[in-house]
């Protein structure tokens, strides 16, 4: 079954600015989905939509087979969004939040599950504090607390793992393939792309409000990851008109690996052989050399049209390792 | 709006979460929501105690003092609802904690009667909190306790759906600001609390009568001295009908998301 089925969703800001330009997006039920895209390609503006925090210009959304406009209430009971924006009530601790975040939801504060919430997020230690004591990483674990408290089906996390360190971030994501082992659906979006990688079984890129792809995980991987070769030389290396010319079967480019040499989707000994061979007719015997398979972050930047190696900058976030 | 099944047509556990939500707000600061007001009013009181003596309010049968006590507290209740909803959804947008509200499964019906309902339970706090710490200076009478909960309810009502608006308008502190000190602050000192309409010339009289809060003023007053300038039961309707107009106003801006969604 499809948990959430988008269709035709557009959003013009009344600057004109154009965020969202007709996606269609089919998200399984029980999958677990990334949806990247560069820094103002409008993954927020498609997760605010669903939070109803932006209202969509156009198009329609249906949540296990319920519409979002006209059954906004069934909806809204069963997604739990975790914002990029930290904000709590001054006023309240981190148990006072949740047991508030649960009845506004329709659901009698259920403490046992608050709970297991708070000390499933090591929160337990801090319930009785006031939010304002606690540290960046508390407050954004106690959002993710705080998007679980009603038990959505869906569960939503825009960057949830921005600024929160190494340790923390792998015990947020086993508690996500928990919680998603268990049936909940959730759509990520990050810029730790090797998270993304490792985690979805799913993946759509959008960008400049566009959707650019949608598939799952494996045939992405399958259909539009290829594999390279890569040659390390401890001279200087050019990439002259005449040796392009050679290698055009194998696109070369030069990168911080060295010289790269694309052997196509399907890896197969023949190709390597062949471009082994018309790298050392070029250029000589190599340092060191091997064979690559692009990853998620290579095939984002392939498709985004961002410079190849640049890495991604993640914005106010230091804390990544 | 389909409901797709009785349970979760209304969502009773969420409007009664987000107005205790609203009432625990105001209490976890009392010194300043309801401490404070009811000093201010006290220092008032004591000022024009002093200032007037005992002098009789002109064309009535009453001394200053008594005359002032219910224009003050019915004051510091305009002022209390008015700041309860305002501020809490002014900080909600500027610390950006107002998504949460948007993002709940509330409707707008159900938002509006929670910050209202919370407005008015400020608004009588304060009221009670200052007539109970007065009662052993002044004689107080209730003497049309209907009148007196019917103005008290419906006042409350009115200026905390004026601070639900202006809430949603502003967009930031000193837009509130703006709206408190230049609109509610101007209309309620000068609505009848400090003086009875009949000592201003009359173009002077004229204009209060044009002033809403006199009419709120000044029916709270009668419900304790039995009289005032104005009759309390024909502008009954006129209030009843005001909060009415501002609750709907309030459940028509938050359906809309103006200015709450972009």
């Amino acid at each position: 079954m499809t948990a959430l089925a988008i269709n035709g969703l557009s959003k013009f800001y009344d600057n004109g600015n154009q965020a969202l330009c007709d996606v269609s997006l089919d998200i399984p039920e029980g999958s677990f989905y990334a949806l990247l895209g560069p820094n103002g390609a409008g993954k927020s503006t498609l997760i605010n939509i669903l939070a109803d925090t932006v209202r969509a210009s156009s198009g329609a959304i249906m949540l296990f087979g319920h519409d979002m406009l006209t059954e906004r209430s069934w909806c809204k009971r069963r997604i739990g969004v975790v914002p990029q924006e930290v904000a709590f009530d001054p006023f309240f601790t981190p148990r006072e939040v949740l047991a508030f975040t649960s009845g506004m939801f329709g659901c009698r504060p259920d403490f046992d599950w608050i709970d297991a919430l708070l000390a499933r997020l090591e929160l337990i230690d801090h319930a009785k504090k006031n939010t304002r004591q606690l540290s960046g990483g508390m407050r954004r674990r106690l959002l993710v607390a705080q998007a679980l408290v009603h038990r959505p089906k869906l569960v939503i996390l825009d960057e949830p793992t921005a600024g929160v360190d190494v340790e923390l971030r792998r015990r947020l994501w086993d508690f996500m393939r928990e919680l998603n082992a268990a049936g909940t659906t959730i759509l990520l979006t990050t810029h730790y792309l090797d998270e993304a990688e490792e985690l979805c079984d799913h993946v759509a890129i959008i960008d400049r409000g566009k959707l650019l792809t949608a598939r799952p995980m494996q045939e992405m991987m399958r259909e539009i990851a290829s594999s390279y070769l890569w040659l390390n030389y401890d001279k200087p290396v050019e990439l002259s008109a005449d040796v392009v010319e050679k290698l055009v079967d194998f696109e070369p480019r030069l990168s911080d690996e060295g010289v790269c040499l694309k052997l196509g989707r399907q890896q197969n000994g023949s190709t390597f052989h062949r471009a082994y061979q018309a790298a050392v007719a070029s250029f000589g015997a190599p340092l060191d050399a091997g064979v690559r398979r692009e990853d998620l972050e290579d095939v984002f930047l392939r498709l985004t049209g961002k410079p190849e190696h640049h890495h991604m900058v993640d914005e106010g976030n230091n804390a990544s390792d | 709006m389909r409901p797709i099944n009785a349970d979760e047509s209304i969502n009773i556990i969420g409007a009664w979460t987000l107005f205790t939500r609203e009432v625990r707000r105001f209490l976890k600061v009392k010194m300043q929501t309801i401490v404070t007001p009811a000093l201010t009013a006290m220092l008032y009181l004591v000022i024009f105690r002093y200032a007037m003596g005992t002098r009789q309010v002109p064309g009535m049968a009453v001394d200053y003092f008594s005359f002032l006590v219910p224009g003050l507290a019915m004051m510091a209740m305009l002022q209390n609802a008015f700041a309860n909803t305002s501020s809490s959804i002014i900080m909600g947008k500027v610390m950006g904690m107002h998504i949460y509200l948007l993002m709940a499964p509330l409707s707008a019906i159900e938002v509006v009667v929670a910050f209202l309902a919370a407005a008015v339970v400020r608004a009588l706090v304060v009221a009670v909190v200052f007539l109970a710490v007065l009662s052993p200076f002044v004689d107080l009478h209730l003497l049309h306790p209907e009148v007196i909960l019917l103005y008290g309810l419906c006042g409350s009502i009115i200026m905390g759906g004026l601070g639900l608006i202006g809430g949603i308008w502003a967009r930031d502190f000193d837009h509130v600001a703006m709206v408190s000190n230049f609109v509610i602050l101007p209309l309620t000192f000068l609505s009848g609390v400090f003086y009875s309409v009949k000592q201003l010339p009359p173009l002077w009289q004229q204009i209060n009568h044009a002033n809403p809060f006199f009419y709120l003023i000044d029916g709270f007053r009668y419900g304790f001295l039995g009289t005032g300038d104005t009759d309390p039961y024909a502008s009954m309707l006129v209030v009843i009908a005001t909060a009415l107009i501002t609750t709907l106003v309030c459940w028509q801006l938050w359906r809309t998301g103006w200015r709450m969604k972009e």
